[in-house]
């Protein structure tokens, strides 16, 4: 029987970022993104789910916990943990540093230096407990 | 429509491939190799999809499907060293992805019917690493 089998990892990281769209007026911005918007920022504690997708190997795994460990610590944990998104990463300079867009960003990366067998299936961040963000990544 | 039941057990397990040396076993493995064992309070989720039944309004009787959990993954697993009390883990590494398809295998017969599929296990071996295991499409 062939059948799809899905490893997913949970991930934590603290950031602080502030959403403010650079075509847009201050004014505009403020009615947009509301308090998301104020100055200097704020931050939130992000939970990050990895979902790998593949056969298992011989070991009886998907994939080796700790090569995704170690992808995940390097490409995204120690880029972005106890970091100010606006400031400190160059893929926000420029762009509103919204869950979406960082989503996007941490795909965009992961698939860049993939090492793994199993393919990237899914991303889901929640910047709370009450939201979530999740991305399918193209098969 | 999709309906689904969560079932706790607490196990104790050892991944190691006796074919394989102990480094090579703690290269892919880690500390899930180290051999005396360890635990996890697994969570188990299950879902079951169909059409619910025009006259009792339901896709599955969910006493039932808890009655399915208990006789085949709670009552043979819970509080049970997996490597040495439950087959096929004597032959087989029990890896979340190792547990989640005996679960699938073990169930699906239990559930399977007309007009009734099992669509989902997802097995939690802690908060921050689960497995999912779908039908084949």
């Amino acid at each position: 029987m062939r059948q799809a089998v899905r490893l997913t990892r949970r991930y934590r990281f603290a950031a602080s970022h502030r959403l403010h769209a650079l075509a847009l007026s201050e004014e505009e911005n403020r009615r947009l993104y509301g308090k998301c918007n104020n100055p200097y920022g704020h931050g939130h504690d992000y939970v990050l789910e990895v979902t790998v997708e593949g056969p298992v190997d011989e070991s009886g795994q998907v994939a080796d916990r700790t090569a995704l460990d170690r992808l995940i610590q390097e490409h995204v944990l120690d880029r972005m943990d106890h970091r100010n998104l606006n400031a400190d990463l160059a893929e926000f300079a420029d762009h509103v540093p919204t869950t979406e867009n960082l989503a996007s960003v941490i795909e965009k990366s992961l698939c860049e230096h993939w090492t793994l067998p199993a393919r990237l299936a899914r991303l889901r961040i929640s910047e709370t407990d009450r939201n979530a963000f999740e991305l399918e990544a193209a098969p | 429509m999709r309906i689904t039941r969560r079932a706790e057990f607490s196990a104790s397990h050892v991944c190691a491939n006796p074919a394989w040396s102990a480094e090579e076993n703690r290269r892919i493995y880690g500390a899930n190799s180290n051999p005396h064992g360890h635990g996890h309070n697994y969570v188990l989720e299950v879902s079951v999809e169909g059409d619910p039944d025009p006259v009792t309004g339901m896709v599955f009787d969910l006493r039932e499907l808890k009655e399915i959990l208990n006789r085949e993954v709670v009552e043979p697993m819970d509080h049970r060293f997996l490597n040495r009390e439950v087959p096929p883990f004597d032959q087989i590494v029990p890896t979340a992805e190792n547990i989640a398809a005996e679960i699938w295998k073990r169930i699906e017969p239990c559930v399977n019917r007309t007009g009734v599929q099992l669509s989902n296990i997802r097995l939690y071996e802690t908060p921050d690493l689960f497995v999912d295991v779908e039908a084949p499409s």
